[in-house]
């Protein structure tokens, strides 16, 4: 047995993961000795496994503290919370935090450990073995982008985009089944956020990591997200795909959200996949036999739909192919499928 | 200088002596300092009083500090430990609650969220990172007990204040300046040596300063 382990691949098989990465909230509240209101008041609410969903909402609304309920660094006053099919608080608090990557604002790298000796700190607590750990660094290395030659460097060496590269290899060293992330791009320039943004949507596509992701930043949240839940004064105020967010708003909060009467930027807020993803709901064919033309312009899935019309627009054409980056044909999106999916749902004012 | 070098012997003991007085001193004041200074920083409602204690202590001038010891502990070394470990405190606990309530709050968030105990989250995390600060401490304790622990040879606890205090008493001023010198040698010695350990413990942090 230990010689498999020593030969077995990066891949996982000892770490003690679970079946699915599903987290399920029952009724949980919390309030702080501080306040009189809940922080978080009787949230309800299922998160597949391997979605992506972000919490959403303004500061003070209840994200983070419900973000950090699972990895219980804030215990509810009441309700359950379940991972796995067992309630968190039935596991000891330390060995359900090692089962979780957790990412945070301020990177909050040890500045006196090596980059090596961050990433690995977990695998070394679960007591991995030395081969085992190298392995994994070096693919973990190779997923976030950084060369492997930034491994014995400290992390003041590198720039707050690579810090925080190092910080979400850091979080998934061990191969958690559930990543959490408080608000972890906000402190990162512009150009260098939106970077990451794609870099996280591609990881998650490689990894199926059930992430669980905090902003506060509405166009990041959509961007991203397979769900949202939009939360507000430690209630939840809705649950769904980015696209029932922006046709089917539960309310008049949720529509100042999306920009209510402006369709560009209810456009510019949901992205290709969720129309393919929509499509296939409704079973349409989403690899629609329309032809496609040659030399036209090219969708990618993580595109919004603004530069899809713009898209559309100079090309002439009626649809355009999405394609993936490997260049695999995943549909079509055009001119009927926003009519139809987005605008005709729009609420009427 | 022809005292130091008729009695070099006698010097070099009472060098000895003072040097392992000022150890022992740095080893219970460590001893105290670290777990208080830990709980300090943990439970920080408990910071006032205990540091005003410290400072209270801190004020007591050194002889009647000593002199106040003897019907307890007798004359020796004992009661000098013990009034300059008492003195130490304060130095050293101010100096590792800095330490350990500096280090930025991610750090401590992100060691705790990824399932550090708190054993390890000390051992690995906390103390690595107050360590120069811990060392700056020591580094008061040793020079402060070096310059105090002068006036304990007056309660029997030997060292180089043995020198000073048989130099004035017999006009000997070539002792007077054999202890003095002694002394001082003693202090740049502990100076240097600790400042270079605190170097080296902010250069793992910081890196190279710039």
């Amino acid at each position: 047995m230990p010689n498999e382990m020593v030969s077995s691949s990066t891949e996982t098989n000892n770490t003690p993961s679970c079946e699915s990465g599903q987290i399920v909230f029952e009724r949980v509240s919390k309030t702080f000795a501080t306040n009189i209101i809940p922080a978080v008041d009787q949230v309800s609410v299922k998160i597949p496994a391997g979605d992506l969903v972000v919490l959403l909402g303004p500061s003070g609304c209840g994200k983070t503290t419900l973000l950090k309920m699972v990895n219980r660094l804030y215990e509810p006053d009441s309700g359950e919370i379940w991972m796995c099919g067992k309630e968190i608080h039935t596991l000891p608090v330390n060995e359900l935090r090692r089962q979780i990557g957790y990412v945070i604002q301020q990177v909050g790298l040890f500045p006196h450990m090596t980059i090596q000796k961050n990433i690995s700190i977990v695998p070394h607590l679960l007591g991995w073995e030395e081969k085992r750990i190298n392995d994994r660094l070096e693919m973990l290395m190779e997923l976030i982008g950084l060369p492997a030659s930034y491994l014995p460097r400290y992390p003041r060496q590198l720039s707050g985009g690579e810090q925080q590269r190092v910080g979400l290899a850091r979080a998934l060293a061990a191969d958690p089944e559930i990543l959490l992330m408080d608000e972890p791009f906000a402190a990162v320039d512009a150009i260098n956020r939106e970077r990451l943004q794609f870099e996280l949507i591609d990881l998650h596509s490689k990894l199926k990591k059930t992430i669980l992701f905090v902003t506060h930043d509405v166009e990041e949240a959509f961007r991203l997200a397979k769900r949202i839940i939009v939360m507000r004064a430690g209630k939840l105020v809705q649950y769904g795909t980015p696209l029932e967010l922006v046709t089917q708003p539960a309310n008049d909060f949720i529509k100042e959200l999306v920009g209510s009467s402006n369709i560009l930027r209810k456009l510019s807020l949901v992205n290709v996949n969720s129309i393919l993803r929509a499509k296939e709901n409704q079973s349409l064919d989403v690899s629609s036999s329309q032809q496609v033309a040659r030399n036209s312009a090219v969708l990618r899935p993580e595109d919004d739909l603004r530069s899809v019309v713009s898209l559309l627009l100079c090309s002439g054409q009626e649809s355009l192919p999405v394609k993936d980056s490997e260049d695999h044909l995943l549909g079509t999106v055009g001119y009927a499928d926003l009519r139809g999916m987005l605008i005709a749902n729009l609420p009427s004012e | 200088m022809n005292y130091l070098v008729n009695n070099f012997d006698v010097v070099a003991e009472l060098f000895l002596q003072h040097l392992q007085l000022t150890l022992a001193v740095i080893f219970f004041s460590l001893l105290i300092g670290i777990p208080l200074g830990l709980l300090l920083a943990r439970i920080s409602w408990l910071r006032g009083p205990v540091m005003s204690v410290l400072g209270i202590i801190y004020t007591i001038p050194s002889l009647s500090f000593f002199v106040l010891l003897i019907p307890i502990f007798g004359l020796g070394t004992r009661p000098a430990i013990i009034a300059l470990t008492a003195y130490a405190q304060l130095l050293l606990i101010r100096n590792w609650l800095v330490g350990l309530t500096t280090i930025e709050p991610a750090v401590l968030e992100a060691a705790q969220g990824m399932g550090l105990s708190g054993f390890q989250r000390f051992w690995q995390i906390e103390f690595p990172l107050a360590l120069p600060m811990l060392l700056a401490g020591i580094r008061l304790v040793a020079l402060s007990s070096i310059g105090i622990g002068t006036i304990a040879a007056y309660i029997n606890a030997g060292g180089l204040g043995v020198l000073l205090f048989q130099g004035v008493i017999t006009a000997n001023f070539d002792k007077i300046f054999t202890g003095a010198l002694a002394v001082t040698v003693l202090s740049f010695a502990a100076n240097y040596f600790i400042r270079y350990l605190e170097q080296k413990a902010e250069l793992r942090i910081y890196g190279k300063r710039i």
